[in-house]
């Protein structure tokens, strides 16, 4: 049985998603086979294959993989696993990035089979758990499908170890260009502080900020943390801060060491993308505020008053 | 240019769902049903196109149980101009409700879709892009921006990190992200209006689509959950209990 992983990278670096992803798959069993699918993308191949537990690492490299547009990729994963060129892949793993969310279920209708999305657990080769209803439940799921296609949350599985392995690299054919879609631009938030997915500290801002100016004070306290910086969905959707930094079921799913929730109410939406860290820590002036229900740490007062003092103590 | 549009009825966003006692599902008696938020972005958008002149005509389908036909009448009351209903009771899987769509999309032949990105109650984020892929269409997933030239639409996508711009012929299909637009509320004389607007309703059975799963849900249970944690005084006993209970700065 072997296990083809798609790997999430920029065509300069391999994306850290990728090990959590590899980390389900060795759950599951089975060879780890990693799709490398970009251009210019060699790089990005010899970091593949040095990741720990990795049997072979298939390099697709070409202009029509460059921005992975799903109508390109899609294609080249199927005839992997369907057909003439088919390998023999039992399961098909992808991270549940935005890039992974938006080809994975294309791939899976094109291989007539249904997608299992955003697993958090493996109970064995066929049974997975996955959240629904904005993580207010957690339903466990059974395919009977020659080819399971899966979505993994990053949270629910610790990353394998960057080095160590030492997988052979094996040139696919070019891959070619579906011609019905794209690549214009991109605007990538360019910030010193960590992504959020990948942070092991996140301070997060939400309504009670009351501005978006206001959250330099976060800024401020997370570079002392060297930590990110998030926001809740309400706070996105008053337009203080970008929806790049929410969140929530409806944005990024975390689970760091330590999340400080700051002026955030906690929403069942919210709490959906967050309740999974280590050590969380609530700064609300309302007592009643639902996060002070998943806080280890709560401090009932004023946000403007308990920032700075936060920024001052950490020095 | 015509435009089809999606929508899901789920249960309301601000209702806290609960699991059933013998774990079979969520308790969804008594409990209020809407349309899914990313839906009424998507029915929006569509109206605001048929607004600016670029759209000539708005389709709204569901796939679901006859009360679905409430959620229906919203969108038509949005500006919709006509609605089909699939009429199903089964809980569908992404890729049977994506065939069912396809077969609305070959009679309809539109030249857009927009679809939310994904429903609130099973959070799959899967039909639009299957959808795509059945059609043979370019997809715009998670689309905070859209913009019809021609023959081709300019889709910018929310992504990890930032915005994304792709350029798409038509016909595509665009999935809805929060920020696309902020939906409007129906004025009274148009929820009247709606009632007169045409409703057809068809079967699985009629579209000639199986609906059968290869997945089924053993067992649905409540998160785990979290201890409560302790009141702090003051910032100051905060960052020790941090710094020596926590450990984590």
């Amino acid at each position: 049985m072997a296990i083809l992983v798609i790997a999430e990278h920029n065509n300069s670096a391999l994306a850290a998603a990728t090990l959590n992803t590899v980390a389900a798959a060795q759950q599951i069993g089975g060879d780890v086979h990693l799709l490398v699918a970009g251009a210019n993308c060699g790089a990005v191949a010899e970091a593949a294959a040095q990741v720990a537990g990795v049997a072979k690492v298939l390099v697709a490299d070409s202009a029509a993989f460059a921005h992975q547009l799903p109508e390109n990729l899609a294609p080249l994963v199927v005839h992997l696993v369907q057909g003439q060129g088919a390998r023999g892949y039992s399961h098909v793993l992808a991270p549940a990035t935005t890039n992974g969310k938006n080809y994975l279920p294309r791939v899976a209708a094109l291989l007539d089979v249904e997608q299992i999305s955003e697993i958090v657990k493996v109970i064995d080769a066929d049974t997975f758990q996955r959240p629904i209803y904005a993580g207010n439940a957690i339903a466990t799921v059974q395919s009977s499908a020659a080819v399971k296609v899966i979505t993994v949350r990053g949270t629910g599985f610790g990353p394998v170890a960057a080095e160590g392995g030492a997988a052979a690299i094996e040139a696919l054919a070019a891959g070619s260009d579906a011609g019905i879609s794209a690549f214009v631009g991109e605007e990538l938030a360019k910030s010193e502080r960590p992504e959020l997915t990948a942070a092991k500290i996140i301070v997060s801002g939400g309504r009670g900020m009351q501005n978006g100016d206001n959250f330099a004070l976060l800024y401020s306290v997370a570079d002392k943390l060297g930590a990110a910086v998030g926001a809740s969905r309400a706070a996105v959707d008053a337009g203080f801060v970008p929806n790049d930094m929410q969140v929530g079921q409806t944005g990024k799913i975390v689970a760091p060491q330590l999340y400080i929730a700051v002026g955030i109410s906690g929403a069942i939406q919210h709490l959906a993308g967050m309740k999974d860290s280590k050590v969380i820590v609530a700064i609300n002036k309302d007592e009643e505020a639902p996060i002070f229900q998943v806080a280890d740490y709560a401090l009932m007062g004023d946000l403007f008053e308990a920032v700075p003092e936060l920024g001052l103590l950490l020095g | 240019m015509k435009i089809l549009v999606t929508v899901k009825r789920v249960v309301d966003y601000n209702v806290k769902v609960r699991v059933k006692a013998d774990n079979s599902g969520v308790d969804l008696a008594n409990v209020k049903m809407s349309m899914n938020p990313f839906c009424e972005i998507a029915v929006e958008e569509a109206v605001r196109l048929k607004e600016k002149g670029i759209a000539s005509e708005v389709v709204v389908v569901s796939v679901g149980p006859n009360a679905a036909q409430e959620q229906l009448r919203t969108a038509l009351a949005l500006g919709a101009d006509r609605a089909i209903l699939i009429e199903s009771n089964d809980e569908l899987n992404s890729l049977a409700v994506a065939k069912l769509l396809k077969a609305v999309v070959d009679q309809e032949q539109p030249q857009l879709v927009i679809t939310g990105k994904q429903a609130i109650d099973s959070d799959n984020n899967q039909t639009g892009q299957m959808l795509a892929a059945l059609c043979g269409f370019a997809q715009g997933t998670f689309a905070s921006k859209v913009e019809v030239n021609g023959d081709t639409v300019n889709v910018t996508r929310e992504i990890d990190g930032g915005l994304q711009t792709v350029a798409l012929k038509l016909p595509a299909i665009v999935t809805t992200d929060l920020r696309l637009n902020e939906p409007r509320y129906a004025s009274l004389p148009n929820i009247m209006k709606a009632k007169k607007k045409p409703l057809e309703v068809l079967t699985p059975d009629a579209l000639g689509v199986s609906t059968a799963s290869t997945v089924k849900t053993l067992k649905v249970e409540a998160p785990a959950a979290r201890s409560a944690g302790i009141k702090v005084k003051s910032v100051a006993e905060l960052v020790e209990k941090l710094k020596n209970e926590a450990k984590v700065i």
